[in-house]
Order: structure tokens, then C-alpha cells, then sequence
């Protein structure tokens, strides 16, 4: 391996860290300002103009915050739980061609950490790992409302990692490859080509897992505050329980790139225009997850696997057996 | 009498109707496609939205912005003082003192130079008053009434407020702009068209 990969690849793993570091930051504040617009508010306003160095009050106070470790919880699991949501929510990044490739100052930079032949399982299965997060630390806790937290974080998650995984089988079949920049390559010639015409189904599937995924709105059952306090959180204080915020929103941004690349485009031709038009699509899915948190009700944890054994898996399952038949 | 008692003033008042709930599995699965296919979801997006892009904001920035409240509210006590003499109006009765519920207000009279009563200590303990207004209502003399000042945090829970600190300042009287109390207690307007003399010829 010579030096320049590896320090290439360091460069790009820390501009990826402190980007999206600072990404789920300013995503809290957008995520304040825009749930307060549709509700009639201002959000934040007094720190900074309009509010913009809430972001950094926050900072401060979670960084100088006690880290607080209660008494009859099982400290290393306790502590260690919040760095594997962070963590594994920035490892999945690794797969993800984030810009088309560009050259400055002579030199070809793929913005991708590894493109790696199997991209899109390893973000599946690293997003999966950061279900750990959540579930240790939930049961670590000595709390019943994490508890229950950590049981509803594992019965949701079987459920949609299933429906993830049938619903991205059938575009893979059409694409014949698990690479992301495959995925873009195959739909490079333009709106016509987007997997989202042919695969509709898949994408509505994907998007409503990418919900629970996420824990987002309509899913936000494993940590819902007006029934179990903040669930897995309701112990950590201070940057520990920064750190599960920052993996949520990392998440969330990461599965806002994910969406367009497989199924509407990503970046396209690998033009200025098309790099634009994937940060335009990441933003909008971005929104829609804010978005929904100002329309949408929860719903109970037995009406979400209800929702993902019984209606979506099946229609996943149609789903691949007719781009099967279509496919031979 | 009945028609009192028919309260459906309005042709515009309906019973709901409330479906009865399937109890096939071939009725849940109806219910369940009708749900999923009426969009309702999508109506919930764009009522959000359209609030969003209307930005028709309702904060009240408080410390900046303030609600203008009724002259009737019933905020921190105040002393008014004689708009003649600019002497103050409480006379030491002890009514205020009587009267309250809470126990908040103490007050002790003495008899001063000219033989005339008067209040030599008078403290509301604001930490036990419940602002209900029955000091202001019973006080003969409009003395003590409700101000509209009603940032009264401070340190210390008991917060005692005495008699200099209500007292309306000299400053104010000089100006004329004491503001009198239009709530508990006070004189209805045109009070002065309807008294009459008192018949002392018994």
C-alpha cells in the first residue's frame, strides 16, 4: 500500500468526520427552525443572529456537563454504548460516495472513502451494528423506561431490517452490484434512467424503512419521549448522550445520501450540475424527515411490526418475484 | 320552558358518524386499504407546509415584546395616594389585613403627632399572596389596589414588599399620572351623577 493512499484516505476520513461532526449540529438547528416555522414559532432566536450559535451554546453545554454514571448500571457497557451509535453511524459513511469525482491541482480525488465492491451491504450491515448503541445501553441502564426502550429497539429492528434488505434486492438484481458508484453509474444518463421508474415499489419500501431505520417520526418509538421519558437516553447526560445525537443525525444525513444514489440518480454524469442536484436531493430528504415529525403521529411498536411482517415484507417479497420474472 | 331546554339553537349541529368497526378479516382488510389509499397522510404534510410558507409567526419575543394586559390585572399591590394632597390614602383600618385569605399582609398603626392613625409598618409577603383581589375590594378608601407590574422575580421565594416600595412615587403625583385601579374595588364609572346627599334630617 503506498503512502499517498493511506494518507489520502486519512485526509478524507477526518474532512468526513468533521464535516458531518458539524453537519448533525446545524441539522438540530434546522430541525428546530423548521418543526417552529410549521408550528407557528420562531425556534431559536436570542444566541447569536436568528439563533445561529445555538449550535455552539449546545456544544458548550454538553461538552462541560457532568458525565454522570448512576449507581447500578454496568459502567463499560453504560459508557461504551454511545460511542458505538456514533461510531458505526460514521463508519457507514466509508461506502458512500458523498461528491462525483474531481480533480484539484492536478490530482483526481474520489470523494469516497473505500469504494468497496459490497458498499451498499456494508451500510446495511454497519447501520445495523449501531443498533447495539441504543440496546446496551438501554439494558445497562438499571432504568425500566431504557429498558423497555431496548426491547422495543430490538423487536423494531428486526422488523425493518427485513424490509431494507428485500426491498433493496430487486434494484440490486437490475443493477448486478452492490457499489454505490455503480448504482450511479447505472442510472448516469439521466432522469429517465432513475431506478425510481422502475422500482417504485422498492423505493417507497426503502424510504419507509429508512424511517425506522433512523428512528425518525413516524417510527420514533424507541426513544419517544412522551411515553418513555427519552428511552435509552433517559440516563446519559452530557456528551455521552451528545454522542447518541450525533449518531442519529449522522444517520439521518447519511440515509438522506443513500436514497437518491440508489434510487434517483445520485449524482448522475458526474458533472458540477449533477454534484448539485445530489446535495438538492440529500436536503430534500433531509426536510422530509423534519418534515414528517411536524405532520405525522407515532405510531405503537405492535402497529409498526404489524406494518413491516404483514404488509411491507410481502409486498417486498412481490416486489423482487416480478423484477425476477421481468429481469429473465 | 321546553324551549329552554331544546339547547340545538343551530340547524348546523350534526351527530357524527362513526362507522362500525369490521369484525371479518375481509372488512379489516377494506378498512385498511381505504386508510392507506385516502391520503390522509399527504393532507397532514401540506397543512404543515402551507403554515410554513404563510410564516404567519405568533411568538411574542417576550422580554422584548409584551401582551398588553387588562387594567383589571391582578399583579403586585400598589398604594395609591390623594390626587388633593398627594398624602396617602390608607387610613390604618386593617381592613386589607382582615380580609386576607393568606395572611400575607401585617400592618401596625400608631397614633402620630396631630393624633391622627397611622401606618408605621405594612409589609405583603408576595411569596403567600395569591393575588385574588379581596384587599383591593374591601379597602374603603382605594388605598391599596393591584398594579400591572408582574416581573416580580427575584432571589429570595419571600419576597416581603413594605409600604415605601407600593407607596405611589411624589414624582408621579407631580405629574398627575397616578393610574387609577379599574378592577376589585373600584368606583363604576359615572359614580359621581348617581350619589346622593346624605339625608341627615331623621
Amino acid at each position: 500500500m503506498e503512502t499517498a493512499y493511506l494518507i489520502e484516505t486519512i485526509i478524507k476520513i477526518v474532512v468526513v468526520l468533521l464535516v458531518f461532526s458539524a453537519l448533525a449540529g446545524i441539522g438540530t438547528y434546522f430541525e428546530r427552525k423548521v418543526l417552529a416555522f410549521m408550528q407557528r414559532r420562531l425556534g431559536p432566536m436570542n444566541v447569536g443572529p436568528y439563533g445561529l450559535l445555538q449550535v455552539a451554546a449546545d456544544g458548550v453545554k454538553l461538552f462541560t456537563k457532568e458525565d454522570v454514571i448512576p449507581q447500578n448500571v454496568v459502567a463499560p457497557i453504560f459508557k461504551i454504548a454511545p460511542v458505538i451509535t456514533a461510531a458505526t453511524a460514521f463508519m457507514a459513511a466509508a461506502a458512500i460516495p458523498f461528491l462525483p469525482q474531481f480533480t484539484i491541482f492536478g490530482y483526481t480525488v474520489h470523494p469516497i472513502v473505500a469504494d468497496i465492491n459490497i458498499g451498499i451491504l456494508y451500510i446495511l450491515g454497519v447501520m445495523g451494528v449501531g443498533l447495539y448503541g441504543p440496546l446496551l445501553g438501554g439494558m445497562a441502564s438499571a432504568n425500566k423506561f431504557s429498558l423497555i426502550s431496548a426491547a422495543r429497539g430490538a423487536a423494531v429492528f428486526i422488523s425493518y431490517e427485513v424490509v431494507t434488505g428485500l426491498s433493496i434486492l430487486a434494484p440490486i438484481m437490475m443493477v448486478g452490484s452492490l457499489s454505490l458508484i455503480d448504482f450511479n453509474n447505472y442510472q448516469a444518463g439521466g432522469i429517465g434512467d432513475w431506478i425510481i421508474w422502475t422500482q417504485p415499489v422498492a423505493f417507497v419500501l426503502f424510504w419507509i424503512a429508512a424511517f425506522a431505520e433512523t428512528g425518525r417520526t413516524p417510527f420514533h418509538l424507541i426513544a419517544n419521549d412522551h411515553e418513555i421519558i427519552d428511552g435509552f437516553g433517559t440516563e446519559y447526560s452530557g456528551m455521552r448522550w451528545g454522542l447518541f445525537f450525533i449518531g442519529e443525525y449522522a444517520n439521518m444525513f447519511f440515509m438522506s445520501f443513500v436514497i437518491p444514489l440508489l434510487f434517483l440518480g445520485g449524482f448522475g454524469d458526474g458533472s458540477l450540475l449533477g454534484a448539485l442536484g445530489l446535495l438538492g436531493k440529500m436536503a430534500f430528504f433531509f426536510f422530509f424527515f423534519l418534515w414528517t415529525r411536524a405532520a405525522w403521529p407515532d405510531v405503537r411498536p405492535d402497529q409498526l411490526m404489524w406494518l413491516c411482517w404483514k404488509v411491507l415484507m410481502p409486498i417486498a417479497v412481490l416486489n423482487i418475484l416480478v423484477t425476477a420474472i421481468v429481469l429473465m | 320552558m321546553e324551549q329552554f331546554n331544546n339547547r340545538n339553537v343551530s340547524n348546523e349541529y350534526f351527530l357524527v358518524d362513526i362507522e362500525d368497526y369490521p369484525t371479518d378479516g375481509w372488512g379489516k382488510f377494506k378498512r385498511v386499504v381505504k386508510r392507506t389509499f385516502r391520503a390522509e397522510l399527504f393532507v397532514g404534510l401540506w397543512v404543515v407546509l402551507r403554515e410554513m410558507v404563510k410564516f404567519d409567526i405568533h411568538t411574542v419575543s417576550y422580554p422584548e415584546e409584551k401582551m398588553p394586559i387588562g387594567p383589571r390585572y391582578r399583579a403586585v399591590h400598589e398604594m395609591k395616594r390623594l390626587w388633593e394632597s398627594d398624602a396617602e390614602r390608607c387610613i390604618g383600618c386593617g381592613l386589607c389585613e382582615k380580609i386576607c385569605i393568606s395572611n400575607c399582609i401585617r400592618m401596625d398603626t400608631k397614633i402620630d403627632a396631630e393624633s391622627r392613625k397611622e401606618v408605621s409598618e405594612y409589609t405583603i409577603n408576595l411569596g403567600r399572596c395569591i393575588y385574588c383581589g379581596y384587599c383591593a375590594e374591601v379597602c374603603p378608601e382605594l388605598a391599596i389596589t393591584h398594579g400591572g407590574e408582574y416581573e416580580n422575580a427575584s432571589d429570595q421565594r419571600e419576597h416581603f414588599i413594605d409600604f415605601k416600595t407600593m407607596l405611589t412615587p411624589l414624582e408621579t403625583m407631580k405629574a398627575g399620572t397616578q393610574l387609577e385601579f379599574e378592577g376589585f374595588g373600584a368606583i363604576t364609572p359615572h359614580e359621581d351623577e348617581r350619589v346622593k346627599k346624605t339625608p341627615l334630617a331623621y
